[in-house]
């Protein structure tokens, strides 16, 4: 459903040219859950911001369910198809958690459905849909929030980066057990998530190693995974946190 | 009679689209169209024919007040004073809306001056909205003054919007609170082309536990230009706040000014004053589901001013 063909990134600055994206060709198949991970600065951020729409490649070409959209923008990504959770999710002051929600799903949803979506991702909707999506949400809650504008978009193609970033050890136990059902359902097409928890990689179908800008490793899980564990691209998010149950 | 101008009108400024129920006057091109009064509320015409006087009863509980003011004819200018006098322990809503529609080459301007005299433990909720249409060049100005005098243990809240069409406002509003006295601002604008909006408060919390909150949320496109200039003076034990946040788009300018005076030591004041540009990835984020980047900004510009 997905093809990336040669795709190479870099920018320019006072004349010091930086590949990020290296010569990347890529092929992702229907239904299924993949996690890109690699060390920091190897270019996953960059790489499903290219999938997105957010920056363009200096080279190459992308195949979405057989059209090539390499030109196309973000909007028109997204109308096709394409979702993008933020890793850093953005704060409006005004725009209300459902406003969101609505916008996402392209319809004017009750609360009611809103609910759907927001239980989905561990969040009372009464307590929610009214709040601002401002700076009074914690990282976590934001996190949630954006996970569920991705389900209620209920696209083709959804691709998060690094969900786990910046949140607390306590809602990451949560946000684990969301993508293990997103995983478990897989209704919703295909998952690209970007992140180096041990606990996403192990309910992977599938493992991209994305090294210095280059894939260096791909492949099943279980022929990947054994190789990672201990390397800071599969890491734990807390050893005492593993020894207790949720 | 009124026109279906007027009535569109009305429907912008004040969300009439009938004679409204309880006391209402209503003013149109400068002449009275039509007044009710009820058993608690009456208004009276100032014997000089300046304005009007507006009588609240004490305890009149849960009724409205309805005053708008429609001008539709090009190169208008009026100035009216409205006072109203609000009983002890009342409990009332009063909509004051001005709209103008200028289709003509002079100006049109409308100049309310309007004072309160909040009783004793009464709350009122004032809700004001200011509207332009019209392409004639003749400009469309609104000039509100308020005054407002607070008893002990009232309180106030104001809410005040101009979204549309105004080319020039100078707004003042001036407050005196006495004991326990509260009053709530909210206002919310958004300037086109090259219109202007000053807008100036003075809060006085003379009285032991007296407060106020007064927030402004702006929006400045084009090149047009605002102003805020808000003051809290506070003279007793109180707590004041006062915030702008405002977002600049094109080539606009706003200049906010928040001031705090604390004569007394156990004044509690505090200012807040932010002004940016729409950011780039709050428009991304929206463009991920589905917008694009006009009805993005246009979300996100409703949203802050909502």
């Amino acid at each position: 459903m997905l093809e990336l063909k040669n795709i190479s990134y870099g920018v320019s600055d006072a004349a010091v040219h930086k590949e990020i994206i290296k010569n990347i060709s890529l092929t992702v198949g229907e239904h299924k859950f993949i996690v890109i991970t690699g060390p920091n600065g190897g270019g996953k951020s960059t790489l499903a911001k290219l999938i997105a729409g957010i920056e363009k490649p200096t080279s190459g070409q992308i195949i979405f369910d057989g059209d090539d959209i390499t030109e196309k923008g973000v909007t028109e990504r997204a109308n096709m198809g394409i979702s993008y959770a933020f890793q850093q999710p953005v704060r409006f002051k005004g725009i209300q958690v459902l406003d969101l929600i609505r916008i996402a799903s392209g319809r004017r949803i009750t609360p009611a459905d809103a609910c759907e979506y927001l239980s989905e991702v561990g969040l009372c909707a009464k307590d929610y849909i009214n709040r601002e999506v401002n700076a009074s949400l914690s990282g976590g809650e934001l996190k949630r929030i954006e996970i569920a504008t991705v389900l209620a978009r209920g696209t083709r193609l959804s691709v998060f980066d690094e969900p786990e970033a910046g949140i607390d050890l306590w809602s990451f136990q949560n946000l684990i057990q969301v993508f293990e059902r997103m995983q478990e359902k897989n209704e919703t097409g295909t998952i690209i998530i970007i992140s180096h928890q041990e606990r996403i990689l192990n309910i992977a179908d599938e493992i991209v190693v994305l090294s210095n800008g280059e894939i260096c490793e791909q492949g099943s899980r279980e022929e990947i995974l054994p190789g990672l564990l201990g390397t800071s691209s599969a890491v734990d998010a807390c050893h005492k946190l593993k020894l207790k149950t949720y | 009679m009124i026109d279906e101008l007027q009535k569109r009108i009305l429907a912008e400024v004040a969300d009439l689209h009938s004679v409204p129920e309880g006391a209402y006057n209503l003013r149109a091109n400068g002449k009275l169209e039509g007044r009710n009064t009820t058993a608690n509320i009456d208004i009276v015409s100032k014997s000089d024919g300046s304005g009007i006087d507006i009588y609240i009863k004490p305890n009149t509980k849960n009724e409205s007040v309805h005053i708008p003011v429609v001008l539709s004819r090009s190169g208008l200018k009026e100035l009216v004073y409205n006072d109203f006098h609000i009983g002890e322990n009342s409990d009332v809503v009063i909509v004051a809306g001005c709209g103008i529609d200028n289709c003509g080459t002079q100006d049109s301007e409308h100049d309310g001056v309007h004072r309160f005299y909040v009783g004793r433990g009464a709350r009122v909720k004032y809700v004001e909205k200011h509207y332009g249409s019209g392409h004639g060049e003749g400009r469309r100005i609104l000039n509100p003054e308020a005054e407002i005098y607070m008893e002990d243990d009232s309180f106030m809240e104001m809410e005040m919007v101009q979204i549309k069409g105004v080319d020039s406002t100078d707004r003042k509003t001036r407050a005196e609170l006495k004991p326990g006295a509260r009053l709530v601002v909210r206002e919310r604008l958004m300037t086109h082309n090259d219109q202007t909006a000053v807008s100036g408060y003075e809060v006085y919390l003379n009285g032991e536990n007296a407060s106020a909150d007064v927030v402004s949320r702006s929006v400045a496109r084009d090149s047009s230009y605002q102003k805020f200039d808000s003051k809290i003076i506070g003279n007793a034990p109180c707590s004041g706040h006062t915030e702008c946040d405002a977002i600049i788009m094109d080539t606009a300018r706003i200049l906010a000014v928040p001031q705090l005076e604390a004569n007394n030591l156990d004044a509690a004041l505090i200012h807040e004053a932010a002004i940016g540009k729409i950011a780039g990835d709050q428009i991304v984020k929206l463009m991920t589901l589905g917008l694009t980047e006009e009805e993005a900004e246009e979300q996100i510009i409703n949203g802050f001013l909502k």
